[in-house]
């Protein structure tokens, strides 16, 4: 089997070049809307606010917050990437070029998942600046980063292919991502929550995403870190399956 | 010599249930200028975007270069370059970046000695940094040649290449189509200029409602073209053409009261002058005459109207 390394390589580079022509987009408005967050929750409430397990409010929150940007921008980018040139027409020259669907995807999803782990990294650097940190396990950081901004990104590339419109492409993020988010255990410990509302959490992938990554940093987590890791799989192996459905069924990209 | 692209049996029904192709078998020759003619809605743009891999047929098979569009969808496609009809561009790359991204996009390495040569010699050289959005309209459809052009195609197909061009481009595409044909490259075109098919192309095709109602050679049909008709209306029937005038090739029409003569304008002797003379001893007096060409509108029109 061949592989074009050339068009993958031509995709990836044309994506990340979109990145820094917009650094002010890409980069510094996520990085900006998080310090907010640290002054608003870490320093001005945080403050008044108990440790919990052992974890000073301020540092609790930095893997939530970290997960609320690495969510938004996954889907942002990755959707973004495919539904412009969808609404534009310059789709026909992906459509028409010698490459799989596989090698696509792959050069869109890994230029999306660069960025959004790049920043999730920017924010990670920024919070130490306002708050004391440590990370017990930094590989499984690291995995987690990176398993969450490619699951995501795969996600943003279904919902980039799926809407017809730009409401449609801000639907699912606003009305879907960050409800989940912050409903996931973003600011607060899910046993903090009554055992009804705690049981309903549960129903909530993000809770384990974010779960799984405060363990890595902490060494404590809401649901255990296996549980959490299977999670990121499944939804992982469902975008997947998703995506190949659409290329081989052509769904709203040929007729 | 085995053809370029090889379309048989092809046919395309959308999911709204509207038939863009009924079946369609074309064979295009390695190397030719083929125009493809039709009105507005015939199915240019279906029967171009299947075998480019934009949209599937419903039956049939395409070959591009002995390599099926589907099964061996890398090896066809990567010979084959699109222009498409609508300006469909990037807004805040660079003409390079635009371009170079095509070639990588279609599978060749990086290779700026041939972007730049593409550049020049479509007048793109000066605009190399510039960025799309900054471009006319012209401008624009020279970046989409050049994109289709960046990874070398041996086969390139241009819809419309024309509508809505200025004269300046236009005579300079035509210029590069030639250059093209020159180096081996095969070119489809579709229009709905005649004139762009009289001018530019080896061969004619017409496409109506999904059907291919014609394909010949257009020197062949510019010799059509060439052909005049002398009809004289004669002061009384004949029921047969007399025996004195066989060589003639007359043919009688309207019930034996017109006599139709053929003949080739450009011939060195077109035979007027003798068939006055021989009509004259052969006692046929007439009243009245006219002459008649058909152009290749005529005969465009007339095939759209036997296919209505």
């Amino acid at each position: 089997m061949s592989v074009n390394f050339h068009a993958i390589k031509a995709i990836y580079r044309f994506e990340m070049a979109r990145t820094w022509r917009t650094p002010l987009q890409s980069v510094l408005s996520p990085v900006i809307s998080t310090s907010l967050y640290f002054v608003v929750f870490g320093a001005a409430i945080g403050s008044h606010m108990q440790a919990i397990d052992g974890v000073p409010y301020g540092a609790f929150i930095v893997p939530g917050l970290i997960m609320l940007s690495l969510l938004t921008q996954s889907i942002a980018n990755a959707s973004f990437a495919i539904y412009f040139p969808k609404f534009v027409g310059t789709i026909f020259e992906l459509l028409s070029a010698p490459i799989a669907w596989w090698e696509a995807v792959f050069a869109y999803v890994a230029a999306a998942a660069t960025k959004s782990v790049v920043l999730g990294l920017l924010i990670l650097a920024t919070a130490f600046l306002f708050v004391p940190l440590k990370i017990a396990h930094p590989v499984w950081m690291l995995l987690f980063l990176i398993l969450t901004a490619t699951t995501f990104s795969l996600f943003g590339f279904i919902i980039g292919v799926w809407a017809d419109g730009f409401e449609k492409l801000q639907a699912i993020p606003l009305l879907v991502i960050t409800p989940l988010t912050f409903l996931g255990g973003s600011f607060y410990s899910i046993d903090m929550l009554p055992p009804f509302w705690r049981a309903v959490t549960l129903v909530n992938p993000v809770v384990y995403l974010i779960s799984g990554f405060r363990w890595s940093f902490n060494g404590t987590a809401d649901v255990g870190i296996a549980v959490s890791l299977a999670m990121t799989l499944v939804f992982l192996a469902a975008c997947i399956a998703v995506i190949a459905w659409i290329f081989k069924t052509g769904y709203r990209l040929k007729n | 010599m085995q053809p370029i692209i090889q379309i048989s049996g092809l046919s395309k029904t959308y999911a709204s249930g509207f038939q863009a192709l009924k079946t369609v078998d074309l064979d295009i020759k390695r190397g030719e200028i083929f125009a493809l003619l039709g009105p507005n809605g015939a199915g240019k743009t279906t029967l171009i975007s299947i075998i480019c891999g934009i949209v599937r047929p419903s039956t049939g098979t395409v070959l591009a270069d002995g390599h099926d569009i589907i099964r061996d969808y890398r090896a066809a496609r990567s010979r084959i370059g699109l222009v498409p009809q609508e300006l469909t561009t990037d807004a805040f790359e660079t003409v390079w970046a635009t371009v170079s991204f095509s070639r990588g996009l279609f599978g060749k390495p990086k290779n700026p000695a041939i972007v730049e040569q593409v550049l020049r010699d479509l007048s793109l050289w000066e605009k190399r940094d510039s960025k799309i959005m900054t471009l006319s309209g012209g401008m624009k459809r020279r970046v989409l040649i050049a994109k289709a052009l960046a990874h070398e195609p041996q086969i390139l197909f241009l819809d419309e290449p024309t509508a809505g061009v200025d004269v300046e481009l236009r005579q300079d595409m035509w210029k590069l189509v030639r250059r093209l044909r020159d180096d081996g490259v095969t070119i489809i075109l579709t229009t709905h200029y005649i004139e762009e098919a009289e001018e530019m192309a080896d061969r004619v095709g017409v496409i109506s409602k999904g059907e291919i109602i014609l394909v010949e050679d257009k020197a062949e049909l510019m010799r059509k073209l060439g052909q005049k008709q002398l009809t004289l209306h004669l002061q009384a029937p004949l029921a047969a053409v007399p025996a004195a005038l066989s060589r003639y090739g007359l043919a009688l029409q309207a019930e034996g009261a017109e006599l139709v003569y053929t003949y080739d304008t450009k011939a060195e002797r077109t035979g007027i002058t003798a068939l006055m003379k021989d009509l004259a001893e052969a006692g046929i007096r007439f009243s009245d005459l006219r002459t008649s060409q058909s152009s290749l509108e005529d005969i465009f029109v007339g095939l759209l109207r036997a296919n209505a």
